[in-house]
């Protein structure tokens, strides 16, 4: 009956869209409606908008399943959240933090800020990028869904099988993981593969690679991990959704399955990813650091060689997440070895780092704050990481708080610290507006704080034999000081946070127009208004050296020199279907997650219908006239 | 900041003094714990010294290069140092190096497999959840919760899992290996002294992960031998009508899941932990000390304890049986 | 976009020897669509060797040797590689601004890929009917998804080229139209490179053991 209902459904869904035979006043309504120009946004700039907006409500959601474990672990056998419900805050937690927060945060700055650096009016695929948006949030709300419907997945963000299988973890849970993660994974891939193609199609005269800034540089590198290291997720995704809803044996050890191929295919794709999002914030770092030191990044060239080095050994790896799983001492030993090379060239961007401040004059603003704090506690996170590759110390460290203690180093003081750097940093090009320095100082600190106060007695737990994942431990294993002061310093990041919220809206209220060179800024992205009009350049600038803004300053020049005559600019339509194919997906995963084959196969094929529309679709875009850009070049300099 | 890093330290320091954690990797009670202890004090070194020298450089950077008010000449803009650089890549190259070789030869020592000649206690251990098996098959032993060695002795572990993955931990004996469906890990570990070493599975398991706690008990050799005799020739046998009525209730409702060796009613068991020698055990589940009150509370609410457990609740039992039953349970030597 | 001069002229007559080059979106397609396939590349990757670790993990049913059948699987790697000749020559018809050319060869890939498909949906209904199922062993299950990955991709691509046959049709061959062919045909050389290894790897490696 069901089934019937939502044939029908889909019918009528598809023949008004088809025959356009709905109602042409609405339509028009929706249309002239301001969410609809979201939704079909195409812009770079607006996109990237989406994803902090996206990122920032995941990034709520995560935080509150943290300050839960936390509150739970306060006291020994306490039973706030026991048991499943504990695994699920856990998986939830890893899941939301590491694919629907730090990624979509960090394509948030890529979007805004990448095209600007590199001197291009747009991405070089505009529908793919906000195909990418859309797959993105659709696929973290599936997952996030289960949080509602009950029944989350409950066998951590690594998921490993045999708990994630049916037999031991019956109903939806695990279906929402396998699904949200799978499209939001197209989603990233398409992200990723827009990045790389913009960079290397879309640069200005004069803007070689090597006169890319360095946030470019680690974007791109990041990008080319996105690109190669998802598949395997994917791959292994299909798995998992095979076996648990089309019955296949891939890990089922009675039917000649074998469950590590999943650990392989999950840490092939999981190592790079820890690279995927701290690449990123090292570029972010470098932007500013130099920024605010009023001088050129020490040593450009040996940074990009060191990243690129970093991406291309990320792959190298992954096993280093598996030294129990009894591969032998010949293959820890080589895992291990590869594993310590990586912190070469870590070092490298280290010390360029310091000594890019070295001589310089150091403004301390709350962008510089977090960069400054950054760098002690990335060195911490990876320092714990060079004791972690070595084999017979990891077999200690392995699946204890020490491990939570480090990456939590690596992904709160290293990814979260350059992404609120980033933001700071970007906020008033992106808005037009500067954030509230003195409570952006405030929340740093409490922030700052708050972090090294949850984790780094953390490191002593592992050490003292408390495993992670666990919700409870024994009064006579006497960690129960460390965990309450852990849960404290936890309350106090919340804080910390709740005060960059309250900033955001203090700021949007007091605001004032920043300008567009509010920091002394030495990149192409200052030259042009803030925020950048749809165009982004009105005449595509001529770059002549690294640090292009800044060596125009320096020759006494106040813009940048064009490359081109002024012209009609010609820009890509608004769109819809990225928004419809998602739907579908996501439909479709529902219907999945629901073993509902029938909306399963009916959202799939909605996805593929709007696909083979696209394709049909005659979309030349519209060209920006001559005198309109000079009205808006001037409305902006005004 | 490192300040601040420091006054952490200094307060983990005190929290350690005033709370005494119950296990801790610093204070190995057996050789492989040591060799990973001694491997984790090399890297600590070496790291804590990395982390000084950038501190200094950070502290001296952001001291003497902030800028000062007024000040808004333009710093001198340095593309870089060749020199400089090379002295960054190969201290550290030098430093992982040192790591490294230690590293490489542990590795190998730690997996170590027993020689021919060697006179080593083998033990097989199987991980279910939530609870462990422990099988010496060269003594023809077989028992639940507790992993009796002989102190001072080498003893090897073939670790697999029943069900899902698990992961075999004692902080103070060595590391840990996982127990994976499918395939049988090995490893080694000794306890130097007698004792009682407090164990973990490290990987999440499911819901009582948390809770699926074993113990390794340390026993002087001939203490040992003679729980090894006690073993093979268990006294199961009811002594009293109580523990006879005991016996019966066992046979009527324990049986499908849980074996006793040394009486007539054989039973393959195994869904459950073996019970023989029962009243000897420390805890009940592995979890709760072994006394009468947390015996009544597992058998009356076994989910309550460990959630998510296959252990049915008796709660269904009258008070008399369910006396009978832990008097029989508790008599079990 | 950037390259906003180009577009302005008129695109229907002058179309270049590399007409799918012509354009920045050309130039975009192709480089995104290179990407693509390198991501496509490692998702096969992964497949084969998921499929290599369990390929002797077959139970009670047929073991590789048993099972696979040769000179059927040799008739449509034969097909499927002459398929991907008639693609590059239906990309030089469009080079030479030939339409009809284009259109014919084009179609003679359709085809091809389709008995393609037949084949091989012929080639698992008897392997099912041998007990070779998809749930009925480890090897069977990765036995599947590498084939079904294959062939959905080849589906797919049957799909997308005859879309494009009915583009052409309404438009003509278009700066529009040639990079769409041109990544059409990389994708269909992509898939028969694919099945080269799976011919290999999967059929051959399979029969020796």
């Amino acid at each position: 009956m069901a089934t019937i209902v939502v044939l029908v459904v889909f019918a009528l869904f598809l023949g008004a869209i088809l025959t356009g035979g709905y109602n042409k006043e609405l339509n028009n309504r929706l249309r002239s409606h301001w969410l609809w120009d979201w939704i079909t946004t195409t812009d770079h700039k607006k996109i990237a908008v989406l994803y902090l907006l996206g990122g920032t409500f995941f990034f709520v959601i995560g935080g509150i399943e943290a300050l839960l474990m936390r509150t739970q672990l306060l006291f020994p056998n306490n039973d706030f959240i026991v048991g499943r419900e504990f695994n699920e805050l856990l998986s939830m937690h890893g899941t939301n933090m590491i694919f629907f927060v730090a990624m979509p945060l960090l394509f948030a700055l890529m979007n805004a800020v990448i095209p600007l650096q590199i001197g291009a009016r747009d991405v070089a695929f505009p529908f793919l990028n906000a195909l990418g948006f859309w797959l993105f949030f659709f696929g973290a709300l599936l997952m996030n869904l289960s949080l509602l419907f009950g029944n989350s997945p409950d066998s951590g963000w690594t998921n490993y099988v045999p708990i994630a299988s049916n037999v031991y973890s019956a109903g939806t849970g695990i279906d929402y993981y396998v699904l949200g993660v799978q499209i939001s994974g197209f989603g990233t891939l398409m992200g990723g593969l827009n990045f790389i193609a913009t960079i290397i199609n879309m640069r200005t005269p004069g803007m070689s690679f090597l006169r890319m800034p360095l946030f470019t540089w680690t974007s791109f590198v990041s990008s080319a991990l996105i690109l190669f290291g998802f598949p395997p997720l994917t791959a292994g995704l299909f798995l998992v959704m095979f076996e648990r809803i089309f019955g296949a044996n891939f890990f089922d050890v009675a039917a000649g399955g074998n469950p590590v191929i999943w650990q392989h295919l999950f840490w092939i794709f999981g190592h790079p990813e820890v690279y995927i999002v701290i690449l990123p914030a090292f570029g972010i770092m470098s932007e500013v650091i130099s920024t605010f030191a009023k001088k050129r990044l020490f040593g450009y060239n040996s940074m990009v060689f060191a990243t690129l080095l970093i991406g291309f050994l990320g792959f190298m790896v992954w096993a280093h997440h598996m030294f129990t799983v009894g591969m032998g001492p010949v293959a820890n030993s080589i895992f291990a070895i590869a594993t310590m090379a990586i912190a070469v060239p870590t070092g490298i961007k280290v010390f360029n780092w310091l000594f890019t401040m070295w001589g310089g004059k150091i403004r301390f603003t709350t962008a510089m704050l977090y960069a400054v704090g950054f760098i002690p506690t990335f060195v911490m996170g990876g320092v714990t990481g060079v004791m972690l590759a070595s084999p017979p110390g990891d077999y200690q460290y392995h699946d204890s708080y020490f491990v939570v203690a480090h990456f939590h180093y690596v992904l709160i003081g290293g990814t979260v610290f350059g992404i609120l750097a980033g933001c700071y940093y970007w906020w008033p090009k992106m808005f037009g507006y500067k954030l509230n320095e003195k409570l952006g100082k405030w929340s740093f600190w409490i922030f700052f704080i708050g972090f090294h106060l949850t984790f780094f007695i953390q490191h002593f737990l592992g050490f003292f034999g408390m495993p992670r994942r666990v919700f409870t431990y024994q009064p006579e294993d006497g960690v129960t000081m460390i965990n309450q002061i852990s849960t404290v310093g936890a309350y106090m990041q919340a804080l910390g946070v709740i005060l960059i919220v309250v900033n955001v809206i203090y700021s949007y209220r007091h605001r004032t127009p920043a300008g567009s060179d509010p920091w002394d800024g030495r990149t192409l992205e200052w030259t042009i208004p803030s925020p950048p009009p749809v165009y982004n350049f009105a005449q595509l600038p001529k770059v002549r050296a690294l640090d292009a803004f800044w060596h125009e300053k320096m020759q006494g020049n106040k813009q940048m020199e064009p490359a081109e005559p002024l012209g009609p600019i010609h820009m890509p339509n608004n769109n819809h279907l990225p928004f419809l194919m998602s739907l579908g997906m996501f439909v479709s995963g529902l219907g999945f997650v629901f073993r509902s084959w029938e909306v399963g196969a009916l959202g799939l094929a909605f996805f593929f219908l709007v696909m083979f529309l696209r394709s049909f679709e005659k979309d030349h875009g519209y060209h920006i006239e001559t005198d309109e850009i000079q009205r808006i070049e001037k409305g902006a300099n005004a | 900041m490192t300040l601040l890093l420091a006054v952490f330290a200094v307060f983990a320091l005190v929290l350690t003094g005033c709370e005494e954690p119950a296990k801790s990797v610093f204070d190995p009670k057996g050789s492989a714990g040591e060799k990973n202890l001694d491997l984790i004090m090399l890297s600590v070194y070496i790291m804590t010294f990395v982390f000084v020298v950038v501190m200094a450089i950070y502290f001296y950077v952001l001291i003497r290069y902030r800028q000062k008010p007024g000040d808004n000449t333009i710093p001198k803009q340095v593309e870089g140092s060749m020199k400089m650089e090379m002295f960054w890549i190969i201290i550290p190259v030098i430093l992982l190096v040192i790591l490294a070789i230690p590293t490489l030869t542990t590795t190998f020592t730690l997996a170590e497999k027993p020689s021919e000649e060697e006179d080593a206690l083998r033990v097989k251990v199987t991980a279910h959840q939530y609870w462990w098996e422990f099988y010496y098959p060269d003594l023809g032993i077989k028992t639940a919760q507790e992993l009796h060695i002989p102190a001072g002795k080498r003893v090897h572990l073939e670790l697999t899992s029943d069900d899902v993955v698990h992961s075999f931990w004692v902080p103070e004996l060595g590391g840990k290996q996982d127990m994976t469906p499918g395939r049988t890990n090995h490893m080694w570990l000794d306890a130097k002294e007698p004792g009682v070493y407090a164990g973990r599975c490290a990987e999440l398991c499911g819901a009582s992960h948390a809770l699926m706690n074993f113990e390794v008990v340390a026993d002087e050799q001939s203490d040992f031998d003679k729980w090894v005799a006690k073993r093979q020739k268990p006294s199961s046998e009811p002594r009293t009508a109580e523990q006879e009525a005991g016996k019966k209730v066992f046979s009527q409702n324990c049986m499908s899941c849980h074996a006793i060796e040394g009486t007539e009613l054989k039973t393959s068991g195994g869904k459950g932990p073996d019970l023989t020698g029962f009243g000897e055990r420390q805890k009940v589940a592995g979890l709760l000390e072994n006394n009468d009150e947390n015996l009544d509370k597992w058998l009356k609410h076994p989910d309550e304890i460990k959630p998510g457990t296959y252990m049915p609740s008796f709660d269904f039992l009258n008070e008399k049986d369910m006396k009978n039953l832990k008097i029989y349970l508790e008599s079990l030597e | 976009m950037s390259t906003a001069r180009v577009e302005h002229t008129n695109a229907a007559t002058g179309l270049s020897p590399h007409p799918e080059r012509a354009t920045m979106e050309g130039r975009n397609k192709i480089i995104g669509f290179w990407l693509f396939l390198g991501a496509e590349t490692v998702m096969f990757a992964c497949f084969f060797g998921v499929y290599l670790a369990l390929r002797n993990s077959s139970l009670d049913g047929p073991t590789t040797q048993e099972l696979y059948h040769i000179p059927m699987v040799a008739v449509s790697t034969l097909i499927l590689l002459f398929s991907s000749l008639t693609s590059v020559l239906g990309v030089v018809g469009m080079q030479q601004h030939n339409y009809k050319k284009t259109m014919f060869w084009f179609g003679v890939t359709v085809l091809l890929g389709a008995s393609f498909l037949a084949l091989e949906i012929y080639e698992f209904f008897v392997y099912v009917g041998e007990g070779h199922t998809f749930t009925s062993s480890a090897f069977g299950s990765a036995f599947y998804t590498l084939l079904g990955t294959h062939g959905a991709h080849v589906l797919f691509g049957v799909c997308w080229i005859t879309g494009l046959l009915f583009q052409a049709r309404k438009r003509g061959l278009t700066q529009e139209m040639a990079p769409k062919f041109f990544v059409a045909s990389l994708y269909w050389h992509f898939i028969d490179v694919v099945w080269v290894f799976i011919f290999t790897v999967v059929y051959l490696m399979g029969k020796v053991g």
